[in-house]
């Protein structure tokens, strides 16, 4: 704990804080048939601001990585702190909104209660939930959808509104597990942008799990590649694109040539697997 | 309407048709004897109008007890003790109490079991025994017991209908506490949501279907209860003690139409739920 504090300390003065730190995290599941390594030897930084997307084939660790971080699994061995603390006690003062794979709204509450839930939970106002559940529909194109419910909408506006529910408290931290995976190209493209927009603008710190390299290399300024068995970094690649990403920056080389790093990456993870 | 409706009215024709025949084939017996004293002759179309219109067949024919629950319906003052929609009251109000009753427990059980290990090992065995004893043997019990501390009239009556319904409700609604899913749970952890916030925002709204479905099972196990806990102490009153003293003075036409009685009593309170429970559902958005 001392540790953690010395490193908060550190991080203030290079104005480029460590908001997560893996150090050799491991977990390993116990089940029927042997050990499953999900994670080994997993060492990551980061900082603050950051958007950092990971990617590799399925079953290589991504969603337990993610998991791991908000204290919804227990690693095994080496040591993961978030904002300086325990993830536990980062989850206990609420430093991350999660959005999980599958939208998981209540089906007995309308768009607007779902997303107002966390907010209700939290102890907020009546008024400044009304005002908040309002700003973050909007944010995300479902002004008006408040009073339907669930059924009422489509696959791609459920995620929308999960989004927003995880964006309606103000975490630090957002944590994301394929949100756009079930989604078509175009809705895709344009929650992409909303949510460089959206990162721009609040300074978020985003872990995003993808399996679209393009998806990957237009929203992050750090990808990290994993691979499978036991589930592991292969490697950590910094993009040298600019904060600031019109759509068409995806035809530009030095785009290509990051979207080209990964898939070597990728590709060395599946060689280590035959 | 017309496809559903047809369908029901055949089955309902072919039901009485096999009813009469049955009147026929068991009533003869008695109607060949009482001729044979008298010393007539019965021709077929005679000997099918007498199965058919004795006054204590073992079987009354169909229009015979819908003639008595008129007569004992329409044409009597509600008030009255020859009222069958008295002794249904009668009924009804302990079945209802028992219901109530028994919903209350059974969810309080299943709120204590879902949230405590040590009450879902130690609880939900005994739960399980106490519907493995038959309910006329333990009837008595409570009726004698309770008329000794001085209880008596509705809520012995009441508390064996509590005993057969708060069982359906205890295991619909810790299936139903249970239903939210590994996701919706780790949900609720990522906003640090305490037991009673996961209780009354995920747990109980998701129980609803749940406690419906059961409340319909326990509503018509509540009224079995009521009319057996009329039988053991001679009730004077009640569906119950017509189908007694029905079978003590052999009038087979009152016990049916107790019985028929019973019938369209649990039919309309099931209804009734069901109707409930599609007004809840809907306003809840999962209708
Ligand atoms: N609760 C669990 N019990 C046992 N094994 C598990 C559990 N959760 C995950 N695993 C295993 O851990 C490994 C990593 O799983 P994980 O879900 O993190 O993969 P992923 O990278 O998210 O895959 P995908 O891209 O398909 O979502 C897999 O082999 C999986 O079978
Ligand atoms: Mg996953």
């Amino acid at each position: 704990m001392g540790a953690g504090a010395g490193q908060a300390v550190a991080g203030q003065q290079d104005a480029a804080q460590t908001v997560i730190a893996a150090r050799g995290l491991d977990l390993t599941f116990e089940t029927g048939d042997g050990p499953v390594h999900a994670l080994k030897g997993v060492t990551l930084d980061i900082r603050k601001g950051d958007f950092v997307s990971f990617i590799g084939p399925s079953g290589c660790g991504k969603t337990t990585l993610l998991r791991c971080i908000a204290a919804l699994e227990e690693p095994t061995g080496g040591s993961l702190t978030v904002n300086g603390m325990s993830p536990d006690a980062a989850r206990r003062a609420r430093a991350y909104g999660y959005v999980f794979q599958a939208a998981g709204l209540f089906p007995w509450r309308t768009i607007g209660r779902n997303v107002s839930l966390p907010l209700e939970i939290m102890g907020y106002g009546r008024a400044e939930i009304r005002e908040r559940v309002a700003r973050v529909l909007a944010l995300v194109d479902l002004a008006g959808f408040e009073k339907k419910y669930p059924w009422q909408l489509s696959g791609g506006m459920q995620q929308r509104a999960s989004i927003a529910r995880a964006l309606a408290f103000d975490a630090d931290i957002l944590l994301m597990d394929e949100p756009f995976g079930a989604l078509d190209e175009i809705v895709r493209d344009h929650l992409n942008e909303q949510l460089l927009q959206l990162w721009a603008r609040t300074d978020k710190t985003i872990g995003f799990v993808t399996h679209s390299i393009p998806e990957a290399v237009y929203l992050s300024t750090r990808i990290v590649v994993m691979s499978p068995r036991p589930g592991r970094i292969t490697d950590v690649i910094d993009s040298p694109l600019p904060r600031e990403r019109p759509l068409d920056i995806r035809d530009t080389p030095e785009f290509l040539e990051v979207a080209h790093r990964v898939r070597e990456g990728l590709r060395a993870g599946h060689a280590y697997d035959d | 309407m017309r496809h559903r409706v047809l369908p029901v009215l055949a089955v309902v024709a072919a039901l009485v048709v096999v009813w009469y025949g049955a009147a026929v084939w068991l009533n003869a017996a008695w109607a060949q004897d009482r001729a044979a004293r008298a010393g007539v002759e019965l021709g077929l179309v005679e000997l099918v109008a007498d199965t058919w219109a004795q006054d204590k067949p073992k079987l009354p024919a169909p229009h015979q007890v819908a003639e008595e629950i008129w007569r004992t319906t329409a044409g009597q003052k509600i008030t009255s003790r020859r009222s069958l929609l008295h002794h249904s009251w009668v009924t009804l109000s302990a079945t209802l109490l028992g219901f109530a009753f028994g919903t209350a427990l059974g969810i309080g059980l299943a709120v204590g079991i879902v949230h405590s290990r040590v009450m879902d090992m130690s609880v939900m065995p005994w739960v399980i025994a106490s519907q493995t004893i038959p309910i006329l043997a333990i009837a008595p019990m409570i009726i004698v017991v309770l008329n000794a501390v001085g209880i008596s009239g509705l809520l012995p009556k009441a508390m064996i209908s509590m005993y057969l319904s708060f069982f359906p409700v205890v295991v619909g609604m810790v299936k139903g506490l249970r239903s939210p899913g590994l996701m919706q749970l780790d949900q609720m952890k990522t906003w640090n949501a305490s037991p009673a916030q996961t209780f009354w925002r995920l747990r109980l709204p998701a129980s609803v279907p749940y406690l419906f479905a059961s409340m319909k099972v326990a509503i018509a196990a509540s009224l079995v209860g009521a009319i057996v806990g009329e039988l053991p102490t001679g009730a004077v009153a009640g569906l119950g003690a017509r189908l007694l003293a029905g079978s003590y003075y052999g009038q087979t036409i009152q016990i049916w139409s107790a019985l028929f009685m019973a019938a369209a009593l649990a039919a309309l309170l099931v209804a009734l739920i069901g109707a409930l429970q599609r007004v809840v559902l809907r306003r809840m958005g999962m209708g």
